[in-house]
């Protein structure tokens, strides 16, 4: 077994936990840390295929990079949406923000 | 069995075992834990194994990168979003069993689905990696030559984002 495929299985594995975490948490802000899982499981497989693929160069080490830095902000605007929602509607649950149903 | 005494007959392997053990149990103990502050923390312990992986795979600007950014910036910045934020000491779920169960099957067959396209793709031996002298420079030479347009989007994106961040949070009163 090729040493590639044992990082692209750990990155699938990272992705489904942070899916199963993302869709099953109630609190907003271990919502927000699962997506930043997901992310992680894209990067571990960018840095891999950057070492490891066919064609071995920096550009998949400067995606990366580039990947860090939107989820970076998205999670400042993510944890400042929350507190805008928190001072509005005094709770920080998922199930309760539901005000575009109604 | 000799399979997998070949395999861990290599200390790369072995730190990637370690470090993967590592990583996948953080990322189970936030699903687990019940208190917001420890799911936080191991998920913190699951970005600084990811950041010894990257340095095992000759990216060590990316492995400092991660434990700044990962590990530093973001830990603390949802420690900030759970303090400021009404947090129950205990997280009950919700109940719904029918949708956790759909769920779970769902990231499993998923997961079945990833493990069997990945087993049956052929990768052909990795050709020759050259990271360069100093890795850092060889990145910065790279960002700065061909990668300068992407770069200012980014951080005029980053500017964005920010100044976004705390009108939104900014409190209003007057």
């Amino acid at each position: 077994m090729n040493i590639i495929s044992s990082y692209l299985i750990l990155g699938a594995i990272l992705f489904c936990i942070g899916l199963y975490g993302a869709l099953s948490k109630k609190n907003a802000v271990i919502v927000l840390l699962s997506i930043e899982l997901m992310l992680n499981a894209v990067n571990l497989n960018l840095v891999a295929f950057a070492k490891l693929g066919l064609h071995p160069s920096l550009t998949g080490q400067i995606f990366s990079l580039f990947n860090i830095t939107v989820a970076a902000a998205e999670a400042a605007v993510g944890i400042a949406i929350l507190i805008a929602l928190y001072r509005n509607k005094g709770t920080s649950d998922v199930i309760d923000m539901d005000s575009m149903k109604r | 069995m000799n399979n997998f005494l070949q395999f861990f007959s290599q200390g790369e392997n072995i730190a990637f075992a370690v470090f993967a053990v590592c990583i996948i149990s953080g990322a189970i103990f936030m699903i687990n834990f019940t208190k917001v502050v420890h799911m936080v923390l191991s998920l913190a312990f699951t970005f600084i194994s990811l950041a010894g992986l990257y340095i095992l795979l000759q990216a060590e600007f990316v492995a400092f990168v991660q434990v700044l950014i990962y590990a530093g910036a973001i830990s603390i910045l949802m420690i900030f979003g759970i303090m400021m934020t009404k947090h129950q000491t205990e997280e009950e779920q919700p109940k719904r069993p029918m949708h956790s169960l759909f769920l779970l099957i769902g990231v499993i067959g998923l997961l079945g689905i990833l493990f069997y396209a990945i087993q049956n793709a052929p990768f052909p031996a990795p050709g020759n990696f050259q990271p360069g002298e100093s890795n850092t420079q060889a990145i910065g030479e790279l960002i700065f030559n061909q990668y300068v347009i992407p770069f200012e989007l980014i951080s005029v994106l980053l500017t964005v984002a920010f100044i976004g961040a705390i009108i939104l949070a900014k409190r209003e009163d007057e």
